[in-house]
């Protein structure tokens, strides 16, 4: 099993934490991991966008080419990343911040409401949970428990007590995804 | 008292350091640096701190005084004494630090460090010759030379629209929330001497017991830079560099 | 607790292996893309554990003379930052190898020349191994290619340093610096105390105690004793080019064809090799551990005969002088490299060696 995932949206979208928390679950489930971000002025509001890599084997090289899946939030990021998700592939948008529809029928493509389901959720934070969620209902390379003892992992402490609430938006996630 | 009494080592009132090198020092006849090595020598051995005190030297003609004072030393690149001060006092809080360092090395390419490390608190004693020009390099202009005053490099003096002021840069120091004790002195005189001494005697007790950073400045003299006899030069200082850079305590909690 | 896997950036593997260690003293200054360790480092505030000393300093160049004064007292200790923080500190690490003195740089180098870009580079190659700053020196270099091998290497650097007296750099990047993987970090061994110092490095400045006085000096003004100085240096590095050469093979047995990387850009290009392999094309890896001393002879020895050798590097073509002067020329070499901060993708790579070795 090996999983390469691209991430890519706006900074402050929750894209490099997503990715965190997928690489965690990952940890705890037993199976080598990468997390790799773009990083400097990007965080501060430009484009932001990680890839994850998990896999039952060692990994070599943690940047790649082509994509298992990309997680999509914003135009630009489906600009860059389409043509690289991988024939037969999976690619999951929010339409919300989408203009131009992806057209490729090579690939799996699942639009995900995620920032109307955000906002009838009442918890803005828990926008990139519910892509997550909507994820790993579509491939389910690790575990709930482990997502949840990710978040363990990759949230201080003082913010253990959010852990349920973004539990309620992972599962929201998963029922948005038929 | 008779000649024969006089050398009787059981009279003698005056001596070497005991922590000063026996070795010839390499300073011009007239030069203050030599008098402050013996100062410094003296307050170490005075104060028991013989095996407790790491000293730092500088570039400049002070480059040699891990020579000549009989404890440990590390000699520092240009400027950068203070920063090595500072990480030798924080992994070895017990010991006295000390670096010693003339204009060029302090108020011109070492001014970050100097002026970070004091402002930082950091609890070593910074003994800071001021005389004016550069000695090693041959008489060059420092950020201390006074306005008119001739060097190889303001050879008709100084200007301050070609080359800007002199730097009283103890007056930044005492400003400093993170200085104890910061003093301009001179060595001179008898009477200076033993001002000076009291200063570095103090300044090394502040490194020992952590009360922050000292500054003692010595307004000295370079006779060969200055191109005047010694005691001309003397004469020359008090009555132009005690003017820009006048004696005495500029702060003093300790 | 000991054995326990993490997952952490290799800035912050730096930082927790440097406390491990029983590091003394950390001095560093901020630079993208390296914060993370003196960042972790300030989080987990060893001086109330070990005893360690953490210290942002003002500048890059305070940083290294720290470095410097605090190498001089025999502790171990450690300064980290990117490449234009690095150009800043020459100064300061020729006088540690002048002065003999054990310390341990990490740059995790980003794309230059001048302010250049915060993203992945390796274009430090020549400063790192060719001396940097003024002088005939040498610095052990070290390039890891993962953020277990950023842990390790914080205590190799380190023994290595000590053992021959003289600073270690481990020469990093942007990629492996910022990646996240599972690390086992090392146990922790407690910082040596003043006692074992004075025994271990009596060289160093602990105070003239039962002893005449210790004086670190990198100058000497009579040339004879200087040349003699510069005479003893170059054996310690023979020694080291004789004992510490490290470097890894993958796939190499059965190849034509060969690929020399070393750092995050050994990890891209041993995809590529898979790749290739796929494709029946047989090409194997080649990659320096150390990148002085660099592995000269191993390298001829694996690759003699062979059809061509593709030095992979984020840089113009610095590593590929010494990858020719292993060969002598003997073996066919190509280089591809990405400059600026831009990070190939392995089949780039493959690219690189069907269009020059695999017609």
């Amino acid at each position: 099993m090996k999983e390469e995932i691209i991430i890519a949206g706006f900074g402050g979208q929750g894209v490099l934490s997503m990715g965190k928390i997928l690489a965690y679950a990952g940890l705890m489930n037993d199976l080598e991991v990468s997390w790799i971000p773009s990083y400097g002025p990007e965080q501060r509001g430009g484009t932001a966008n990680v890839t994850v890599i998990i896999s039952d084997k060692a990994i070599s090289s943690p940047i790649v080419d082509l994509y298992d899946t990309a997680v999509i939030l914003n135009q630009q990021s489906l600009d860059k990343f389409e043509s690289h998700v991988k024939p037969g592939g999976l690619l999951i948008y929010d339409p919300y911040s989408i203009q131009r529809k992806p057209t490729r029928t090579d690939i799996n493509i699942v639009p995900v409401d995620a920032m109307d389901a955000t906002i009838a959720l009442g918890n803005a934070k828990g926008y990139n949970m519910i892509l997550l969620g909507a994820l790993l209902k579509l491939k389910p390379i690790v575990t709930i428990d482990n997502v949840l003892k990710g978040l363990k992992k990759a949230l201080p402490e003082r913010h253990h007590h959010l852990i349920p609430a973004n539990e309620e938006a992972i599962r929201t996630g998963m029922g948005l995804v038929k | 008292m008779e000649l024969d009494k006089i050398i009787d080592p059981a009279n003698r009132v005056y001596s070497r350091p005991r922590l000063l090198d026996e070795r010839t020092m390499h300073y011009c006849p007239g030069c203050s640096h030599g008098v402050v090595h013996k100062i410094i020598a003296e307050v170490i051995d005075e104060l028991g701190l013989e095996e407790q005190t790491i000293g730092v030297a500088p570039v400049g003609c002070g480059v040699f005084a891990y020579n000549y004072i009989d404890v440990d030393w590390v000699e520092a690149a240009h400027g950068r004494a203070p920063a090595l001060a500072t990480a030798i006092k924080r992994l070895m809080p017990e010991k006295a630090v000390f670096t010693y360092q003339g204009d060029g090395d302090l108020s011109a390419i070492g001014t970050s460090e100097a002026i970070h490390a004091a402002n930082r608190g950091e609890n070593i004693a910074i003994i800071f010759i001021n005389n004016a020009i550069y000695g090693m390099t041959g008489g060059q202009m420092a950020p201390t030379t006074l306005e008119g005053q001739k060097t190889a490099t303001t050879p008709y003096g100084r200007r301050v629209d070609l080359n800007g002021y002199p730097l009283a840069i103890s007056d930044l120091f005492a400003k400093l929330d993170g200085t104890c004790y910061v003093t301009r002195q001179a060595v001179h005189t008898q009477a200076s001497v033993r001002k000076a001494k009291a200063a570095i005697k103090l300044a090394f007790q502040n490194s020992k017991a952590n009360k922050g950073c000292s500054v003692i400045e010595i307004v000295g003299t370079c006779s060969s830079g200055w191109k005047m006899t010694p005691e001309k030069a003397n004469k020359w200082m008090e009555e132009n560099m005690f003017v820009k850079y006048p004696l005495g305590d500029l702060k003093k909690e300790c | 607790m000991n054995e326990e896997v993490r997952l952490m950036k290799g800035n912050e593997a730096i930082a927790h292996a440097a406390i491990r260690y029983g590091c003394d003293g950390y001095f560093g200054y901020p630079i993208t893309p390296q914060s993370e360790v003196l960042e972790t480092l300030e989080a987990e505030m060893p001086w109330e554990t070990t005893g360690m000393v953490v210290l942002q300093a003002e500048s890059e160049v305070a940083s290294i003379n720290m470095v410097y004064g605090g190498a001089a007292t025999g502790k171990a200790v450690m300064t980290s930052s990117s490449s234009p923080g690095i150009s800043l500190m020459q100064e300061g690490i020729s006088y540690l190898a002048a002065s003999e003195l054990p310390a341990l740089i990490v740059n995790v180098q980003r794309g230059g020349p001048g302010l250049g870009t915060i993203h992945p580079g390796q274009s430090d190659y020549f400063q790192s191994t060719k001396g940097g700053g003024h002088g005939d020196y040498h610095l052990i270099v070290l390039a890891p290619s993962s953020v277990q091998e950023m842990a390790d290497f914080v205590a190799l650097g380190f023994d290595l340093a000590f053992k021959y007296r003289t600073p270690s750099l481990i020469l990093s990047d942007g990629v492996i610096g910022q990646m996240m993987e599972k690390v086992v970090l090392p146990p922790f061994r407690p910082r040596r105390t003043e006692e074992e110092i004075r025994q271990q490095c009596p060289w160093a400045l602990t105070g003239k105690k039962g002893r005449g006085r210790n004086v670190v000096t990198s100058l000497e003004l009579d040339s004879a004793i200087m040349e003699k100085n510069n005479e003893r240096f170059q054996r310690t590095y023979r020694e080291i080019e004789k004992n510490e050469v490290r470097y890894e093979t993958h796939h190499t047995d059965d190849a034509e064809y060969f690929i020399v990387a070393f750092g995050s850009m050994a990890r891209i290009c041993l995809k590529a090799v898979e790749e290739a392999r796929a494709e029946g094309i047989r090409v194997g890896l080649i990659r320096p551990i150390t990148l002085w001393p660099f592995p000269y002879d191993e390298i001829l020895r694996i690759t003699e005969g062979s059809k061509g050798i593709l030095v992979a590097e984020l840089n113009a073509g610095q590593m590929i002088e010494d990858v020719r002067l292993a060969v002598h020329d003997q073996v066919p070499t190509a280089h591809f490299g990405r400059m600026g901060g831009i990070v190939p993708n392995p089949l780039e790579v493959l690219e690189a060696l069907k269009t020059n070795f695999v017609k």
